[in-house]
């Protein structure tokens, strides 16, 4: 017995130890499912995340906002993408922003998001993202966290190397994956080197409005144009693409364009290329392309056409294009924080070439070319490369930086992170991802001002990772901690389609200009109803125009009699609200689109067309109140060629 | 025997060891205690309830202030018409005579500061429920607004 008592106190004591310990992990020497791990991305209910990550939707067509840390969703925001969850596409308003030469487009393949920077750092104002299939780029205001213009490319295939902007979004770049005949017409396919060519966009963005507009295209060889960068600092004035296809070959492109030792990154100084436009040497091409933006007092979106593109020849225009030879196909074309740096990661290969912005400079100087292309110079390759990263892993793709001196590089192939120093090129740390990760974003990662805190890895496959769903599994982001010397993986959520590339943003640079809702005063849409007394139904002809208002929680007018089968009934519905998180939704039984969801003090229209006589209800879709159940109403719907009477009330039931 | 006792004890403590984690873990979350009361027995005499929120003394002149009550009367009808009617009950009550109930503050605060009245103040509380639990909206009207709709109220 006496045996047993100290047995157990000498046990309890150990338990104890090991109490605290587990209670106080310092956190240095732990793994990954250790609780400290654990605890460094718990954020605790009701409280903000550090970061914004803005991550695409890849094949959604969408970009959706998420928390670091914490890897919480917070809003999927439509862009290219109808979604009927919010109306986008489906309401009257906001139609005409799908709109492009090609007529209403529902769908994109959006890729890169880019925020907008001030001085070679982000500053919380938009983010731009490219449509890949229907050449676009979009703008999508950090205020209200809405899409508000969208720019259809003109002499474009896929908008690929986009949209990356300079270090005060003077210009947003797009160029062209696919190079196709411009102008666009009937010809041979296998005439591709005679009469194929790749345009390179120069988007300018209004600094007050954003509006986006293009100010020329740089019209290039045709090759396929990858990606981009722009320079900072000493570079600022330049920008980097990466091309592959320099075979331009047409068919089997992943043996044929495989060929040549080296491609190219393209160089564009487009501060040479503004000299040129100021001098008037440019083309002026006809083209037709459309433009649509939100209009902010009338809250909807407006759509115009435009006829004609400056161009500009770089055989034309010398020392505005020169190309830096960079091996094995670069995908990834990213310039470090002091913008001396331009790294072009051969995806081909092993190895990453890092050119020097000051050799480039040299080299042009002394015109140290390698023959030229389609009379643009090539630079000697040995004059214009730092170094080489060697062995950083298989199949490279993306650098990112965290602003300390150290570069961080995805592979695809051997599903990796490789952390390299500047300056030395030397590996000093890897870690593997699960698995084949495409982009990697570090907060800040491509500007002048990193944080360096947390690299995401953005994942193509996740396999074993989650829960099986049948045979599409979700793709994923994975948080790695690079505040240490080591990386140190975190945490892995799913995200929503496919996340090509992201962007991430102190919260503190968004939050306090979140909008909250929108002022009624200030709402000039035409078909407002500025009060429920002013709630009416107007006929013309076989169009019915209702205009009603929605508060917590009664429609007004809730009753309308006189609608008849063939009509083209418009609601166009006002929530009257004035406070933070009160949108209504409203939905009517065989709407052939979706629903509305209206924000306080905004005005959105739903088109319903009734095909059968009856009476047809209505309602909020949107819990709003304790009385959410009761927000409902009804529409009476006649025969064609009846003539009920149009009528409309609230409450009391008119005099019979 | 022995061992089986030992190991129970033993697996005991080590429940209470993570146990004594998880309560560690929570200690940083706010206790919310809530605050059983009985709405009668805490109700003051409405005309010395000020209500809460930012309005603490409104002096009213002797005189309405016509130009003043004609500003709130076309902010009330703008505002707050969805759901009250001046002189019958509608979503919410008719404001007819309001200032024989209730002080100017606490009509005011009722305005500015309607999420904060209906959890708190227990003449507001009694009228959600009193009205269904519909929420008073807030319509987020400045400080001067709100002072114009009382004028208005005056006037009815």
């Amino acid at each position: 017995m006496k045996y047993l008592s100290s047995l157990l106190a000498t046990t309890g004591l150990v338990v104890f130890f090991f109490i605290l310990s587990g209670c106080n992990q310092s956190g240095q020497q732990s793994g990954a499912l250790s609780s400290d791990v654990a605890s460094q991305v718990y954020v605790p209910p009701g409280q903000y995340d550090e970061f914004y990550a803005i991550v695409s939707g890849g094949f959604s067509g969408q970009l959706s906002v998420y928390g670091l840390p914490s890897g919480r969703l917070f809003r999927v925001i439509p862009v290219f993408s109808v979604d009927p969850e919010k109306g986008y596409g489906f309401n009257e308003e906001t139609k005409p922003m799908l709109n492009t030469s090609h007529g209403f487009v529902p769908w994109d393949d959006a890729h890169h998001p880019e925020l907008s920077q001030t001085n070679g750092e982000t500053d919380g104002r938009w983010v731009f993202i490219n449509g890949n299939n229907t050449p676009r780029v979009a703008r999508v205001s950090l205020k209200t966290f809405e899409t508000e213009d969208i720019i259809e490319l003109p002499n474009s295939g896929g908008n690929h190397s986009s949209p990356f902007t300079t270090e005060n979004t003077e210009y947003v770049v797009a160029g062209t994956r696919f190079s196709v005949p411009i102008p666009q017409k009937d010809v041979e396919i296998a005439s591709y080197a005679e009469n194929f060519k790749g345009a390179l966009s120069f988007i300018k963005v209004d600094p007050e409005t954003g509006h986006m507009s293009i100010a020329f295209q740089v019209l290039m060889p045709g090759f396929d144009y990858d990606l981009a960068h722009a320079g900072k600092n000493n570079s600022h004035g330049w920008m980097f693409f990466t091309s592959y296809n320099t075979e331009e070959q047409n068919s089997l492109l992943e043996v044929n364009a495989s060929q040549n030792d080296k491609d190219f990154i393209a160089a564009i100084n487009w501060k040479k290329a503004e000299e040129y436009l100021a001098q008037g040497k440019f083309k002026e091409l006809p083209t037709s392309y459309v433009h649509n933006y939100w209009d902010e007092e009338k809250q909807m979106a407006v759509s115009e056409t435009i006829n004609s593109v400056k161009v500009l020849d770089p055989s034309e225009c010398p020392d505005m294009v020169y190309f830096l030879p960079t091996p094995k196909s670069p995908h990834g074309c990213d310039v470090d924080p002091t913008g001396e740096y331009i790294v072009g990661a051969g995806k081909l290969s092993t190895d990453l070439t890092v050119h020097s912005f000051t050799k480039m400079l040299k080299a042009i100087d002394e015109k140290n070319f390698d023959g030229d292309r389609y009379g643009i110079p090539v630079l000697n390759y040995d004059a214009t490369v730092a170094g080489v990263v060697k062995e950083g892993g298989l199949g490279p793709l993306h650098t990112e930086f965290d602003g300390k001196g150290y570069a961080y590089t995805s592979f695809f192939i051997s599903s990796e992170v490789t952390k390299w120093k500047i300056g030395t090129w030397e590996v000093v740390d890897r870690i593997p991802t699960y698995y084949s990760i495409g982009h990697l974003m570090i907060p800040g990662g491509d500007t002048k001002k990193p944080d360096g805190k947390y690299l995401v890895a953005l994942n193509k496959i996740t396999k074993d990772r989650f829960l099986p769903t049948g045979p599409e599994l979700c793709q994923s982001a994975q948080l790695i901690d690079i505040s240490g010397d080591k990386m140190k993986l975190l945490l892995d959520f799913p995200t929503v389609g496919e996340p090509h590339y992201a962007q991430g943003i102190a919260a503190s640079k968004v939050v306090p200009n979140s909008k909250q809702f929108y002022k009624l005063s200030e709402n000039k849409h035409p078909y407002m109803t500025p009060s429920e007394k002013d709630g009416r139904v107007e006929r013309k002809g076989n169009e019915v125009h209702v205009y009603m208002t929605c508060i917590r929680s009664h429609f007004a007018p809730d009753n309308i009699e006189g609608i008849k089968v063939g009509d083209k009934v418009y609601f166009h519905v006002t929530n009257l609200e004035q406070d933070f998180d009160v949108p209504h939704g409203f939905a009517v039984l065989g709407a052939q689109n979706a629903e509305l969801l209206i924000m306080p003090g905004q005005t959105e229209t739903l088109l319903w067309e009734p095909k059968n006589e009856g009476v047809i209800p209505f309602y909020c879709t949107d819990f709003c109140s304790a009385l959410h159940q009761e927000m409902q109403g009804y529409v009476r719907v006649s025969a064609r060629n009846a003539n009920t009477a149009l009528r409309w009330w609230t409450g009391a039931n008119p005099e019979m | 025997m022995k061992s089986i006792a030992l190991k129970f004890i033993l697996f005991a403590l080590v429940m209470a060891a993570f146990s004594a984690c998880g309560s560690d873990s929570n200690a940083g979350a706010p206790a919310s205690k809530p605050k059983p009361k009985s709405m009668l027995a805490d109700e003051p005499d409405p005309m010395n309830d000020k209500g809460i929120g930012p309005v603490t003394e409104v002096k009213l002149d002797p005189e309405v202030d016509q130009e003043l009550a004609a500003k709130g009367k076309e902010i009330y009808e703008k505002m707050c018409t969805a759901c009250h009617k001046p002189e019958e009950k509608f979503i919410g009550p008719p404001q007819k005579g309001v200032l024989e109930r209730r002080t100017p503050e606490w009509v005011m605060n009722m305005i500015l500061n309607p999420e904060q009245m209906v959890k708190e103040d227990p003449i507001a509380k009694k009228l959600l429920m009193e009205y269904n639990g519909s929420p008073m909206a807030n319509q987020n009207l400045t400080e001067e607004e709100a002072r114009a709709v009382l004028e208005y109220f005056r006037t009815l």
